[in-house]
């Protein structure tokens, strides 16, 4: 079968950390938990100062419909709601908690027990999950299609195509249970009949471990798929494509296309779950980047602040100047290494003043690499000259809107422009205007 | 290492890497990839090939340099643009051309053609195929003064080029097409080897700095048009005449090093195949039907003038980009 592909580049992939296991850290002394670690409406604190709370009890919800309730990952007392500025830029309230590194298990943790679709998913919402690629997209919602009837294939997005990070290659080697076992829930519940787990073939080992693992149990309906390693092969709209060899056209979701896509964290995380009941409170993450003493994978509890974790990692053995929640490529710069650890962090970069210089923008020579690499073949060039004339119509026209902000042009770019950051730019011109 | 939090990072929108192919890998590159036909040029001509090549990278860069400075914009000598644009214009003419006159053509390149269109990425036109044109028309004399290969000088040591000797009829004079493919032939300088020319296009294509396209079809288009004509008229044979244009005079030179200018051709690939075309089809016209015996300079300058027109009339295919 001869594999279509759209264009991707290749980006050095600098995965340092894919022998490292991965480790538990311990309970800091305190944490700070988000209530806003979804895309939705951020959640409101059902804790107050002074209260004392456990392992896994619910600290926020709300009654909004896109959303996910957050649990306390430590036991210890609250000491505070703050305030603050988030990693974008937003406002963001915490939940702040002096752990007594008892870890005290909450009563009511239980193992779900569910029968049928509206109980998974009842239970899903239950354990606060939401979409661990990055999106944050409430996982419950997912899995409840409109259209339940047309779903037919599951494709868990594997591809780790971001450099640096390793956690998810980890996540198969050390949890492939967990992953498949998630596997098995969603298809059951959802009635899928086919399931692929989408791996870049600079991931062998694990490819291998997980074709083991699925021979010795006997299941064949969930396969693993390889990939070109390639950016960017996990985009959502790009890994159907490889996959299916289907076309997502602007605005249709995979399961217009009888396709539920989910990360492999977000999967694992289901099998986890229905073993041990205990909600969404830790999160995997490579911890990585010039500026770290002993880069590695690590588990920590949601709400650690970054200059714990990076103290956990032997601390910074040269001034941060860059520090990244997520990958190089599409990762958040962050402003303060104080900011929490939050449900989608897959990794932690801290890089030092020699890998964080932003290079001297010169002028386009209209070598048309951004073209060749944008996997939606738009033409970033074209895009950025339409942007510097504000003119929302052309913007439109090049299709603006459908860019993903994956970085491929940027990263390509002979004159170092910063043609992602302008189409993003351009997406608020063309908003403005109001063109549909 | 204390324990020490730090509030005064770089916020930058990502990508936060990107390749270490910057603009001046890439001229660099276009140079290393004209080295082979310089050797084969300094064979050929001599040493005044080194000279005159020496001068114009210098011009170039100095013409570059002191408007930047004057104009203080930012310095863009050191993107060896201005050096890939010298090179080429010693590529462009005879090896004995009086130097001043190669200076004003680094003058004409860099500052007028260049420079007055804001530098880097905003001309409109080849520096270097523009440059040889005015020169040519200016200086017609000096411009078509051959010397011929050193090992061919017998009793003259200038002579006609090949598409010379087509020109006035003397189709039996024409020297082989392996003499052709080799370059041992009058020329301009960096024109003669195609073999030469023909590694250093590959070099720039395995290392993906040119695409394949425009050299494809601006070559193709000269051999399947001369095939024709040649076959219709029946004034030779259409094969050995074929292989003949595409090794004659500016060709081999045009396709792989100045059609492919990335800010005077088309970006889309379609663009490029017309473009390429376009380039072929003028270049045949000129040297079969034109008073001139060699068309690739006027060819390449009609289409870069065309290149905005043909990027905008070529469709966009975006992926997905379909109505739901």
């Amino acid at each position: 079968m001869s594999q279509k592909h759209l264009p991707s580049i290749h980006v050095h992939h600098y995965k340092h950390t894919a022998g490292c296991a991965t480790e538990v850290m311990p309970v800091p002394d305190v944490v700070k938990i988000s209530m806003s670690q979804h895309i939705g409406a951020p959640c409101k604190p059902l804790v107050k100062k002074g209260d004392y709370v456990k392992v896994g009890q619910l600290l926020g919800d709300t009654e909004a419909f896109v959303s996910a309730p957050i649990h306390s990952s430590v036991s210890g007392t609250v000491t505070g709601i703050e305030e603050v500025r988030s990693a974008n830029g937003g406002k963001d309230t915490l939940v702040v908690i002096e752990t007594d590194k008892q870890q005290e298990i909450y009563e009511g943790i239980e193992v779900p027990v569910a029968n049928d679709l509206p109980e998974f998913v009842k239970a899903i919402r239950a354990s606060g999950l939401v979409g661990l690629g990055g999106a944050s997209f409430p996982t419950h919602i997912k899995f409840n299609p409109k259209n339940i009837d047309a779903v037919h294939t599951l494709i868990v997005n594997a591809a780790e195509c971001e450099p640096f990070i390793t956690s998810d290659h980890r996540l198969m080697l050390e949890d492939a249970e967990d992953l498949i076992a998630g596997c098995q829930l969603v298809m059951k519940f959802l009635g899928l009949s086919e399931g692929f787990i989408g791996i870049e073939d600079n991931k062998m080992d694990a490819i291998q471990h997980l074709d083991q693992l699925l021979a010795a149990k006997g299941i064949t309906n969930i396969k693993t798929f390889k990939l070109q390693a390639r950016y960017p092969k996990g985009a959502e709209r790009v890994l159907v494509y490889e996959v299916t060899g289907k076309t997502m056209n602007a605005g249709v979701l995979p399961a217009d296309l009888g396709i539920i896509l989910s990360n492999v964290t977000t999967i694992a995380f289901v099998g986890q779950y229905f073993r041990n009941g205990m909600p969404l409170i830790t999160k995997r993450m490579t911890v990585d980047g010039d500026a770290v003493a002993r880069p590695t994978n690590v588990i920590a509890p949601i709400g650690t602040q970054i200059h714990d974790v990076i103290e956990f990692c032997g601390g910074y053995k040269q001034e941060p100047r860059k520090i990244l929640m997520g990958g190089p490529m599409m990762g958040r710069a962050i402003f303060s290494d104080e900011l929490p650890i939050v449900k989608n962090n897959n990794a932690i970069l801290a890089f030092s003043k020699a890998q964080a210089l932003v290079k001297e923008e010169t002028a386009c020579i209209n070598c048309g690499k951004c073209h060749q690499a944008c996997p939606f073949k738009l033409i970033p060039t074209a895009l950025a000259k339409a942007y510097e004339m504000r003119d929302a119509q052309a913007l439109s026209d090049l299709k603006v809107m459908q860019c993903m902000e994956c970085g491929s042009c940027s990263y390509i770019c002979p004159a170092r422009r910063p043609l992602a950051f302008t189409n993003k730019l351009g997406k608020g011109v063309v908003k403005e205007a109001g063109i549909k | 290492m204390d324990k020490k939090f730090y509030n005064n990072l770089i916020v930058s929108s990502s990508p936060h890497i990107v390749t270490n192919m910057d603009t001046t890998k890439i001229m660099s590159m276009v140079i290393l990839a004209m080295v082979p036909s310089l050797l084969v040029s300094v064979y050929v001509f001599g040493m005044r090939v080194l000279v005159l090549t020496a001068v114009c990278i210098a011009a170039s860069m100095f013409f570059e340099f002191a408007w930047n400075k004057l104009m203080k914009k930012q310095q863009t000598v050191g993107d060896l643009s201005a050096a890939v644009t010298g090179m080429l214009i010693a590529f462009n003419v005879p090896s004995g051309l009086p130097l001043w006159i190669a200076i004003l053509g680094c003058f004409i390149a860099v500052i007028i053609v260049k420079q007055l269109y804001g530098g880097i990425g905003k001309n409109l036109v080849n520096p270097a195929i523009t440059a040889r044109i005015v020169l040519f028309i200016s200086f017609a004399t000096e411009m078509t003064t051959w010397p011929l290969p050193k090992a061919l000088q017998a009793d003259a040591v200038t002579g006609p080029t090949p598409l010379g000797i087509l020109a006035e009829g003397n189709a039996a004079d024409l020297p082989g097409n392996m003499i052709m493919f080799i370059g041992m032939h009058g020329g301009s300088m960096g024109e003669v080897s195609a073999v030469a020319l023909l590694i250093g296009g590959l070099f720039l294509i395995w290392k993906k700095v040119i695409s394949p396209i425009i050299p494809a079809a601006f070559i193709g288009t000269v051999f399947a048009f001369a095939a024709i004509y040649y076959a219709a008229t029946g004034t030779g044979d259409p094969l050995q005449m074929g292989i003949f244009h595409v090794l004659a005079g500016g060709v081999m030179l045009g396709a792989f090093f100045m059609a492919t200018d990335y800010v005077t051709s088309p970006i889309l690939p379609m663009g490029k195949v017309i473009f390429g075309v376009g380039c072929g089809l003028i270049t045949m016209i000129v040297r079969l039907f034109g008073s001139y015996p060699e068309g690739v300079s006027f060819s390449i300058l009609l289409m870069n003038v065309l290149c905005p027109l043909i990027d905008n009339f070529c469709q966009k295919r975006m992926y997905g980009g379909a109505k739901k």
